[in-house]
């Protein structure tokens, strides 16, 4: 494959990336000129949806084709909410993407408030990115002096509002309608769908929400056109009619264990040993990988026997994981025990329910306490057919949860029991006791 | 007609607008939940309602989904199919419970809740019968401070989030809320800020288990010892239906009633824990006379007093009919108010018959409220306590309606006092002891010019002291009849204990003074009274267990 062209980090490192000077020196705002001057908010709907530009914030769900769901002939207000909680475990893109370039995809926000015709944005920004938001706050001071934001954009006629709110501490705000509930100022308690946000979301109103990579797309899909995003990645698989394929661009984290930990962009598709291989520069100290996670600990865990999976939306699935996720790769060596990881998985988790659905609350605080316990040399061999009997009956997939937060937290779980059953047994039956790990950046 | 098949069995719904819970029900199998209620938003949290549930399409094929849905979310249309005990439903229902067991205390032999804990209940009868968690249990402490009356067994919490709900969406308070998260959620208020609301009782009723405690009523009984008995609260004119709770005629508690025809779900805490007077030592346990003016009171058996007041008023009446003065009190039934006023003018025409003083303190209080005491217009309201601290005025106006032509006020009556044109005065009570009481020093003071004053009543009150006969008055929980709410709601209220000491029921001694002979049976004299005023025509079949309507021909 030859070496991609960077699009959405191609301006990334360049001097005075994030002022507004220097993005319409490179070309920046060009795709709005175009937007509102020579096309429809429902041309701009209807060429992502043909550029096939799926949602990076986790689900891939079609962009254009969520947008469709909003209520015809709207008297409005409608709202977009704009996803920048990125709390999953091992992701950083967004963070690059808003810390770097801001206007690219603020860009993509006013283009997605004019497709959807939104008076509206909320940035709901994970509160612990304190660099991105000064930045943020900066680019949208920039572009409302500049015209971009505010009233009759362009003469257009055409207002925009954009707010940028600080999140609330929680991973539970990254989903969806805990967001939105945040937004209002509640606890993130994601909600009961139906009603989906596109019909009733934030404050009650027609809502779309959107990662900040997805509306960074949005950008230059209006810029180039459907084609060009439908160049890079993995079409549909033709067996499988439901399959939406996997086009354009995607940022990828690559941390753990590799000499060489970042974020780089690459056409949808890259498998993961290209990733760790190639662009982490390979396993640390020369040892090798024992496993990975595939795109944040949400979707499973993989053997490196499975590092040739490619990352498009298809592709995890092959290997029994959830999905593409965040594309954030987290490598482990040779050396880590599984114990070790599944500890950290499952305390994460335990931390991060909401709290709202019995089988989750409860669920994942109990595969909490077992790994605990496992880890301190007291397992007992029913606990691995307790831990995957939890991972499997707690989510949206077998019905007995309100989000995917616990099917995130279930399927680590499974995935290593199932692919890492020799190594659970045998730490077992040792009953050994590992010294405690220093964890970092957990409370 | 839309049918809906729950566990192979049709069920018709009509056009109703209701959830697999519901639709289960109507057929007769319980969906077990714990957040729903249907007086509250529905959240489909506790994933308790569990159930497999599929379509019938009208080609006869069915379609059943591939995951289990929370039954309380899910709308029951024509062609629902809800299967709630195939081995995937159960297995559901089964993981919910054992989940929701993790972290409970089970302290059932010292939880107030045990008996009534539908935790207990779902647990035998659709869970498992022991755990396999071997960890420790997330023990947090409890929290006394919650409110006045309510108590937190924090750790007994299973996280249903009723409470919450409630004191947003009914009281509008929103004292309680979560704090932290996952299986460290707790319930809790925010500092110094005690969930006080007039509603707050409520949320005991509502929690499913016993993590929120009645503190008037905690450690007093164990459910199973007491027995329930349907009623009206006598404290306001809302007449909330209640259930009251006693054992070896000692009422324990109150509590609300489910009466869409009344008030719903609920009932307020004035009324809740306003009951104590029922118990009282000061209650007057038999009859009292007072022979000199300023003297003191002695007993006197039944069997002298009747005579000598049948007597006394007989000879009043022979004198002047019209100086003869008969009060009934709004806190009489019904039928205790048809039997007086049937006395009376039963001994002459011209006896006058007014209504005994109606307490009112401030104005209706109407709910929800938002944080800052402001409520919604009133047809948004979910609850009313009103103004009117009687439960039968319009009843017994009515009464007075028919036998006097008009209810004439009490002041009135005082106003005759002070002309010196009552020379005998009949005050029927059962006024419980609130702020203020329900007659004035100075208005008791004036009676003292009545040559007769007989009192009928619960306990001592200026106008006891100054009375020459003191008849002991039943309360609400010791007698049978029907009580008329603010909106012409028929109820009945019913006996669950017995009268204290030597009282004999209203109704009892208004028959006695008639020389009626037997035992009052209310069913009987409502029947009379039926017959007799028009605007009760109605009660001459069963008030039901949510009353009638009485907004026929005669009442406005
Ligand atoms: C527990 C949980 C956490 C999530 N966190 C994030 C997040 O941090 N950022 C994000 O963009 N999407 C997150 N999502 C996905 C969102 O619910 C939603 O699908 C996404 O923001 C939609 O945007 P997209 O269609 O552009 O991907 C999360 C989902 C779940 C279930
Ligand atoms: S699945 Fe877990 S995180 Fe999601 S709403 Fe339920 S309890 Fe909360
Ligand atoms: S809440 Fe129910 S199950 Fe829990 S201790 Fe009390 S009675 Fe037992
Ligand atoms: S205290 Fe009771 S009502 Fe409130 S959430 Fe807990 S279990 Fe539910
Ligand atoms: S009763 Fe349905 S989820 Fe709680």
């Amino acid at each position: 494959m030859p070496d991609h062209e960077p699009v959405l980090l191609r301006r990334v490192g360049k001097p005075g990336s994030q002022a507004i000077d220097g993005y319409l020196a490179d070309g920046g705002y060009q795709a709005l000129h175009k937007a509102v001057t020579t096309m429809t908010p429902e041309q701009v709907i209807d060429v992502v949806k043909t550029a096939g530009l799926r949602g990076r914030g986790g689900a891939g769900f079609p962009a254009g084709v969520k947008w469709g769901f909003l209520p015809k002939n709207h008297p409005g207000p409608i709202y977009l909410c704009v996803n920048g909680d990125e709390s999953e475990p091992c992701t950083f893109n967004n963070r690059v993407l808003m810390e770097e370039d801001p206007h690219q995809f603020l860009e993509g926000v006013i283009l997605t408030a004019y497709a959807v015709r939104a008076w509206v944005a909320y940035i709901y920004l994970r509160y612990e990115y304190g660099r991105s938001f000064r930045v943020l706050q900066r680019a949208i001071d920039e572009a409302y002096a500049k015209g971009y934001l505010g009233y009759d954009i362009l003469g257009k006629g055409f207002n925009l509002q954009v707010y940028l709110h600080r999140g609330a501490g929680a991973y539970i705000c990254g989903e969806e309608t805990g967001l939105i509930e945040s937004l209002e100022g509640k606890r993130a308690w994601p909600r009961i769908k139906p009603p989906f946000p596109a019909v009733e979301g934030a404050f009650r109103k027609p809502t779309i929400v959107n990662n900040i990579e997805t509306l960074a797309c949005v950008t230059h899909i209006v810029q180039r056109g459907a084609d060009w995003f439908k160049s890079m990645g993995v079409p549909p698989d033709p067996k499988n009619p439901r399959d939406a394929g996997s086009y354009g661009p995607k940022l990828y984290n690559i941390s753990g264990h590799v000499n060489k930990p970042g974020t780089i962009e690459a056409p949808l598709g890259i498998t993961v040993r290209e990733l760790v291989e190639k662009h982490g520069g390979g396993v640390w100290k020369g040892r090798k990988a024992k496993g990975a996670i595939p795109g944040g600990i949400s979707m499973g865990i993989i053997t490196e026997k499975e590092f040739d999976m490619p990352l498009d939306f298809n592709g995890p699935g092959k290997c029994a994981c959830l999905g593409l996720g965040t594309g954030a790769v987290t490598v482990f060596d040779e050396e880590t025990s599984i114990v070790d990881v599944l500890y950290n998985i499952t305390r994460f988790f335990a931390h991060e329910s909401c709290g709202q659905c019995t089988p989750c609350r409860e669920g994942t605080g109990w595969m909490f306490k077992m790994m605990d316990r496992i880890r301190r040399g007291q397992g007992r061999k029913e606990d691995l057919a307790i831990l995957d009997e939890v991972a499997k009956s707690i989510g949206i997939m077998p019905g007995t949860t309100i989000c995917g937060l616990a099917d995130g937290a279930g399927w680590p779980v499974k995935n290593a029991v199932e692919k890492f059953r020799e190594e659970l047994e045998g730490y077992i039956k040792q009953g050994k006791k590992t010294t405690p790990l220093t964890l970092v950046g957990a409370h | 007609m839309a049918t809906v098949i729950v566990n192979d069995k049709p069920v018709e719904i009509g056009a109703d607008k209701i959830n697999l819970v519901q639709a289960a029900e109507r057929a007769g199998v319980l969906i077990p939940h714990y957040c729903w209620h249907p007086s509250l938003s529905v959240v489909a949290s506790c994933r308790m309602c569990l159930v497999e549930v599929g379509e019938k399409k009208p080609d006869g094929s069915v379609a059943m989904q591939p995951r289990v849905v929370p039954a309380c979310q899910t709308p029951a249309k024509d062609g629902t199919i809800v299967v709630t005990n195939s081995p995937k439903a159960k297995a559901a229902q089964a993981q919910t419970l054992e989940g929701l067991l993790l972290n409970h205390p089970l302290d059932c032999p010292v939880c107030d809740k045990a008996g009534e804990c539908t935790l207990q209940d779902f647990s035998w009868k659709f869970g498992h019968a022991e755990s396999r968690m071997i960890d420790d249990k997330f023990a947090p402490p409890n929290k006394d401070h919650i409110g006045e009356h309510i108590t937190l067994f924090t750790d007994r919490c299973i996280k249903c989030s009723r409470c919450v709900r409630f004191t947003r969406e009914i009281s509008g308070t929103a004292e309680l809320e979560f704090v932290h998260r996952g299986e460290h959620e707790e319930i809790d208020i925010f500092p110094g800020h005690p969930c006080n609301n007039k509603l707050a009782g409520n949320v005991v009723d509502l929690c499913p288990v016993g993590a929120l405690g009645n503190k008037d009523f905690l450690y007093k009984q164990r459910v199973w010892y007491l027995k329930s008995h349907d009623s009206v609260c006598p404290d306001c004119s809302t007449g909330c239906s209640i259930h009251v709770d006693a054992n070896k005629n000692i009422v324990y508690r109150l509590r609300p009633r489910e009466n869409p025809q009344a008030q719903g779900w609920y009932m307020c805490d004035d009324g809740r824990f306003g009951f104590h007077y029922i118990n009282s030592e000061h209650r007057f346990l038999r009859p009292f006379r007072r022979d000199k003016p300023g003297g003191s009171p002695q007993p006197a058996p039944w069997e002298a007093v009747l005579p000598e007041l049948r007597q006394k008023l007989k000879d009043a009446v022979k004198q002047d009919g019209s100086s003869v003065v008969g009060v009934l009190s709004p806190f009489l039934t019904c039928e205790e108010a048809y039997l007086l006023a049937k006395y009376f003018k039963g001994l002459s025409g011209e006896v006058r018959l007014a209504l005994g003083p109606v307490p009112v303190v401030g104005e209706d209080d109407v709910y929800p409220k938002d944080r800052k005491g402001k409520a919604v217009p009133l047809p948004e309201a979910k609850f009313v306590i009103h103004a009117e601290k009687c439960p039968n005025r319009k009843g017994v106006e009515e009464v007075l309606r028919h036998f006097q032509g008009e209810a004439v006020a009490f002041d009135e009556v005082l106003r005759w006092v002070d002309a010196g044109r009552v020379k005998a005065l009949y005050l029927s009570g059962g006024y419980p002891p609130r702020p203020n009481g329900w007659i004035g020093d100075d208005a008791a003071k004036s009676l003292e010019k009545v040559p007769l004053l007989v009192v009928h009543d619960l306990l001592a009150s200026p106008a006891s002291e100054r009375a020459h006969y003191v008849i002991p008055a039943a309360s609400f929980a010791e007698k049978d009849g029907v009580f008329v709410n603010q909106a012409q709601l028929a109820q009945e209220i019913q006996r669950a204990i017995r009268p204290p000491g030597e009282v004999r029921t209203d109704g009892q001694v208004f028959l006695d003074l008639m020389e009626r002979r037997g035992l009052v049976h209310a069913p009987t004299i409502r029947k009379e009274l039926a017959k007799e005023v028009p605007y009760f025509a109605s009660l001459a079949g069963e008030p039901g267990e949510h009353g009638l309507k009485l907004n026929g021909a005669a009442g406005k």
